[in-house]
């Protein structure tokens, strides 16, 4: 089977510096991928890189998603061919609110996949039911989007967005930071919820604790740009016994 | 995208402005220029009474005394108007005396279809009263019937100046008297027609009373008039839309609207205006020079103007209230958004007269391209004025860097009890919401609408309905090209 996302040699600057040196990654479909690494080692500027962020420019390598050149598309193009990334800071979009947010931007992709675009009845049934799954309270809906909402509540405004925007890869830019242990378990139901043979994921976090309730396939460790060890779910559990400064070494 | 993407099409397919359509009806015209005669001529073709011809040629010639007062203290710029180059009357020369819809000209209705303004289904749909103004004459009125046996009158000005004289006569002029200023006094010695609604005591208006304007004919200037008294303890709305087709040439627009709100009365009137606005280069467009005020003269009366300008070539425009009842209110919500190479001067007036006034200004003001966006206001707390209060609000957002965004309040108070609260924001549309909104699946021109609509909202949400929607339509309409 081929992967779904391939990332070969990928290097990439931002303000001139080069973050990115050299990262290769392949993730099948049906998979969860775990990528820990220090501050700094690129974490986020690969997710920045994967939705097409201005300002970070690729300057080697390449990134096929379901075998079609990513990096050639225009952000909003990923997101129509279901590439989501969960912000590490959400957002606030003020006078907005978070059920005009999503039915445009469902809309938007439905639009772009040929499909017809809900009306508003639809669109309302569809969001009451993701949130009755996710277990989160209706009146989220009425407020602007990420006004105002607590560290908790953004992440899980995430996880309904994804939720309800089913997208095929999604990348979670440490969306357990910040999170008390109630809101980690949320925000971990609903990634589990989305697990699905033909959806695969990648969580970037800086912390093991995460993976306690997100099991993933495979773990990574990024360190410099580059990924410098790859093993199953033990490997995160070692990282957090030895720390990350051995693997830095390893990459220098 | 729903709404916007849908709306971007019918643009395209209408070549970029949706309004920009002319409609071949054979005008009767009077002479180009103006002149006593003009002035006359214009009032004959109206068979108006002998009064109203005095008080026309009154304000011309006083118009004639002010020919160097235009004013300059606007923050807009353009070339000097030649008032003898254009032509002051124009009418559907079908003079039609309509008792339904079917007898209205095919071409002007398919004019309307165009506009989106479908009048046989708005009667039976919305609700919607419409008296339409096509160029200078009413030529449909409809749900008359209705509103007469509650004994309201809704029609042009001219038919109201046949049917109850003597309230034309003693209410015009007497908010904006003749004397006013440059565009009002040109106004008074030529306005064409305009709108007339008289709400009698107790009487709430069941549904909103709604008037489109068009311009329609080459160098034309159009000077509406427009005149509303809500008697004691009534209730109007009144919504105003504009649409008008592309050309070359600037087109002059002087408008006076009049509001009389005594005792315990409330008027709201509301208006999208969205006239050509020049090109990409700032080629053409509308001059709108207009001067709109709200009397509340009665205690516990009440005058809210909300407007939504985004078209024009120049924008300038303060709907203001006098606050001459005790515990009178005025309100004023306002999203003026320029574009390329446009200019708006708008704001408001809030005089403070009684006591316990209060006042509440909301105004957004978007800016893009090379356009320019100027809140001009003043509150003014008089002597008599004791507990009276204000609150003003007023945010800018800019969008790109050559554009420009000013703020110039007035504030007056003479009395120690009088409270007056100002606010003022600028902000622009920042990289991270744009690419939160792309990572989302929308494109940046359906971004920008959004965040611009979000930063309206508390504008946009004070107008009716069926106003409501296409006021976002236009949102994202009038920004195309701001971006990328």
């Amino acid at each position: 089977m081929t992967a779904m996302l391939e990332i070969k040699d990928l290097h990439a600057t931002v303000d001139g510096k080069e973050i990115l040196r050299g990262l290769s990654l392949s993730i099948k479909a049906g998979e969860v991928h775990a990528i820990m690494g220090p501050n700094g080692s690129g974490k986020s500027t690969l997710s920045y890189v994967l939705a097409g962020r201005e300002g970070y420019e690729v300057t080697k390598g390449e990134v096929l998603y379901q075998g079609k050149n990513l990096l050639a598309m225009e952000p909003e193009e990923r997101a129509a061919q279901g590439v989501f990334l969960a912000f590490q800071y959400p957002v606030e979009i003020p006078g907005v609110s978070n059920t005009t947010f999503l039915k445009h931007a469902l809309n938007a992709v439905r639009q772009h996949r040929g499909e017809s675009e809900l009306d508003a009845m639809q669109f309302l049934k569809l969001l009451r039911e993701t949130m009755k799954r996710l277990g989160m309270a209706e009146d989220m809906l009425k407020r602007n989007v990420n006004v105002g909402f607590s560290g908790g509540e953004k992440k899980r405004n995430e996880i309904l967005q994804m939720a309800v925007l089913k997208p095929t890869f999604a990348v979670l830019d440490e969306t357990d930071s910040g999170l008390d242990i109630d809101a980690l378990k949320v925000v971990a139901d609903g990634v589990n919820a989305l697990r699905a043979p033909d959806r695969a994921m990648l969580l970037i976090t800086h912390y093991q604790r995460l993976l306690d309730y997100i099991v993933p396939d495979r773990v990574h460790v990024l360190a410099k740009g580059r990924i410098v060890r790859s093993g199953d779910k033990s490997l995160a559990l070692e990282l957090e016994q030895r720390g990350y400064a051995e693997f830095a070494k390893e990459a220098a | 995208m729903a709404v916007t993407a849908r709306t971007r099409e019918q643009v395209k397919a209408l070549d970029k402005y949706k309004y920009g359509f002319v409609t071949d009806i054979e005008m009767e015209t009077a002479p180009k220029g103006l002149n006593e005669d003009i002035v006359r001529f214009i009032s004959a073709k109206k068979d108006e009474p002998a009064w109203m011809l005095e008080w026309r040629l009154k304000s011309f010639r006083r118009w004639l005394t002010m020919s160097k007062s235009e004013p300059k203290w606007a923050k807009v710029s353009y070339p000097p108007i030649d008032f003898q180059d254009a032509y002051y009357y124009a009418a559907p020369k079908k003079k039609p005396t309509l008792k339904s819809l079917d007898e209205v000209d095919p071409e002007l209705l398919e004019t309307y279809k165009k506009l989106g303004i479908p009048l046989a289904e708005q009667e039976h749909l919305a609700g919607v009263a419409v008296d339409a103004v096509f160029d200078s004459v009413s030529v449909a009125t409809t749900y008359k019937g209705k509103l007469e046996k509650m004994g309201i009158i809704f029609c042009s000005i001219s038919e109201a100046m046949q049917k109850c004289p003597e309230t034309v006569k003693q209410y015009l002029g007497t908010v904006v008297p003749y004397t006013d200023n440059f565009y009002a006094t040109l106004n008074s010695a030529v306005f064409s027609d305009g709108s007339f609604v008289y709400v009698p005591k107790g009487v709430r208006c069941p549904m909103e009373l709604s008037t489109y304007f068009r311009i329609n004919a080459s160098e034309t200037g159009q000077f509406e008039r427009t005149l509303i008294i809500a008697d004691a303890g009534s209730y109007v709305s009144y919504l105003e839309g504009c649409t008008a087709p592309m050309r070359d040439e600037n087109q002059l627009h002087a408008a006076v609207v009049e509001l009389v709100a005594p005792d315990d009365a409330e008027i709201k009137y509301s208006t999208v205006q969205n006239w050509y606005p020049g090109d990409e280069h700032g080629k053409g467009g509308i001059y709108n020079f207009v001067t709109k005020r709200g009397a509340c003269r009665g205690r516990n009366s009440k005058i809210s103007w909300t407007q939504v300008e985004t078209g024009s070539a120049i924008t300038w425009k303060y709907p203001s209230c006098i606050l001459q009842g005790d515990n009178s209110q005025g309100e004023f919500y306002s999203v003026a958004i320029t574009n390329h190479y446009q200019q708006a001067d708008t704001g408001t007036k809030m005089l403070h007269l009684g006591r316990n006034t209060r006042s509440r200004i909301i105004s957004k003001g978007i800016s893009a391209g090379h356009a320019s966006n100027t809140y001009r206001g003043l509150v003014r707390m008089g002597p008599r004025a004791g507990g009276a209060r204000n609150y003003t609000q007023c945010d800018s957002l800019l969008i790109g860097d050559k554009c420009g965004a000013h703020t110039v309040p007035y504030i007056e108070s003479k009395n120690r009890t009088a409270r007056i609260e100002h606010e003022a924001t600028t902000s622009k549309i920042s990289e991270d919401q744009l690419f939160y909104c792309r990572q989302r699946g929308l494109s940046e021109e359906d971004a920008v609408s959004l965040i611009v609509n979000g930063f309206c909202r508390e504008v946009l949400q004070e107008l009716p309905m069926e106003f409501a929607v296409e006021a976002q339509k236009l949102v994202a309409i009038s920004l195309e090209g701001s971006v990328g």
